[in-house]
């Protein structure tokens, strides 16, 4: 399509989510897009600064809205949290006059409103990209019953976001039925994990884990999609039911690419026996 | 006096608290309130009502995982996640002992090591944590698991540009 976007990768890309980010880039390229990595990305201060310091929490991530700006290009960020937080700095230099000129100020910079804050979804869940995506199908997922697991920072606030359902979002249902998957409706599309304080109450986060995985179980599923890597993560370790797996890691085994074998032993649930 | 933390809370977070009429759709759909000791509807009603030293003292400010769900389906478009994350710094700025120091150790060592490298390394920020929280032995089978895996890189990835970090840090006030 040829289609070029910027591409922030946040922190978990070399880390909890190394598996995500090598499906992602390799789907990315099977449909012909090109990414272009902000040089000087930082971190923007993940579920952290904001707890600590609005201030710094806004100047960490508005940095990186800046940076993606000067690329000219609309910028692709495939972690949620990461996404959620650029996206609410985005949305602040848009609508609040004062932070805007301080921010512009800060990073010497004029802000133009012209490139978007994307998350993976946005990208690869486009109507415009279903042909493409259904011809890449090598091998459709048959008999693999699915349910889609939201959770928050792409869905919520939608005046953010802008996503208009924040109680049933679906596209990335439409995307797995693309696949071919066997897309199951049920409770807990956009509930949360409790993934901030997943670190700090692991009691508290189980038993958050333990009732979406309980609703996937009652709903028959073999395993949750999502697209949060904090999402997979906390899901994924606080529990020994079901495999979590990432929406881009279903796109690669429908369309047969990338070093699948190695990302599935990345997992805490194996997915292997699914495939 | 009352008046005036309101609207300090109003201001610094940027949502209409005023208008909260107590209709409990914030505590109904949050997944934490087991956690607080105050629910949100609750919280509203105290910041209306002045009573800043319960609420920097509460262990609610620092339960809330800013999942947005109340922030989505409030009838009066107020988002209760900026408003504790304003009502957090306040408690910080003023010194008063944070209800959850464990969280409040998380949160100083994640950043710290944004401080230092512009990016979070994991590893170092998770010794820092658990020097500063003394919970050495909490989730060790995850970490080493983690480890193991492959998804704790031992090497630090900096970014190109931790001088302009520094500086977003100093802009800030810390
Ligand atoms: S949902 Fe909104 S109006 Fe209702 S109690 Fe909560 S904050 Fe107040
Ligand atoms: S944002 Fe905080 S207060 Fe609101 S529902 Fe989520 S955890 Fe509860």
């Amino acid at each position: 399509m040829g289609e070029t976007f910027s591409y922030y990768p946040g922190c978990t890309s070399h880390s909890t989510a190394i598996e995500y980010i090598e499906a992602s880039l390799a789907v990315i390229a099977a449909l012909g897009i090109e990414l272009k990595e902000l040089p000087d990305w930082c971190c923007c201060g993940a579920a952290s600064a904001h707890n600590l310091s609005g201030a710094l929490a806004l100047g960490l991530s508005a940095f990186n809205v800046a940076e993606a700006q000067k690329s000219g290009a609309d910028l692709v960020i495939p972690c949620a949290g990461c996404y959620g937080n650029l996206a609410q700095a985005d949305y602040t230099m848009r609508n609040d006059e004062n932070e805007r000129q301080r921010l512009e100020k800060e990073f010497d910079f004029t802000y133009d409103k012209k490139i978007k804050m994307l998350s993976l979804v946005d990208l690869l869940a486009r109507e415009e990209l279903r042909p493409a995506i259904r011809e890449l199908v090598k091998k459709p997922l048959k008999n693999l019953k699915v349910v889609c697991y939201y959770g928050c920072a792409i869905v919520r606030p939608g005046a953010v976001t802008g996503v208009d359902d924040s109680e049933n979002p679906l596209r990335i249902d439409s995307l797995m039925a693309d696949l071919g998957a066997e897309v199951i409706d049920w409770s807990c599309k956009v509930d949360c994990c409790g993934g901030d304080l997943g670190l700090t109450d692991a009691e508290k986060t189980t038993e958050l884990v333990n009732k979406i995985v309980d609703y996937a179980v009652a709903a028959e599923a073999d395993c949750l999609v999502t697209s949060c890597a904090l999402c997979q993560a906390n899901v994924d370790i606080r529990q020994q039911r079901l495999p979590i797996l990432y929406f881009s890691e279903l796109m690669a085994e429908a369309f047969q690419i990338g070093q699948r074998q190695s990302w599935w032993k990345k997992h805490f649930n194996d997915p292997s026996r699914l495939f | 006096m009352s008046e005036n933390f309101l609207q300090k809370v109003m201001a610094a977070s940027g949502q209409p608290l005023n208008l909260c009429y107590q209709c409990r759709k914030c505590s109904v759909g949050c997944p934490m309130v087991d956690e607080f000791d105050f629910p949100p509807n609750m919280v509203m009603r105290m910041v209306q009502l002045g009573m800043k030293d319960e609420l920097l003292k509460s262990k609610a400010i620092w339960m809330c995982v800013s999942c947005e769900t109340c922030g989505s389906r409030c009838p009066n478009e107020i988002r209760i996640a900026p408003v504790m994350d304003s009502l957090r710094a306040q408690c910080l700025k003023e010194g008063v002992t944070p209800a959850d120091e464990v969280t409040v150790a998380l949160h100083t060592s994640f950043v710290d090591s944004i401080k230092t490298f512009g990016r979070v390394h994991e590893a170092t920020m998770l010794m820092k944590y658990k020097l500063k929280s003394k919970k050495y032995t909490s989730d060790l089978d995850v970490g080493l698991k983690l480890f193991l895996k492959g998804k704790i890189p031992i090497m630090p990835k900096k970014s190109k540009n931790v001088a302009k970090v520094k500086e977003i840090f100093k802009n800030a006030g810390f």
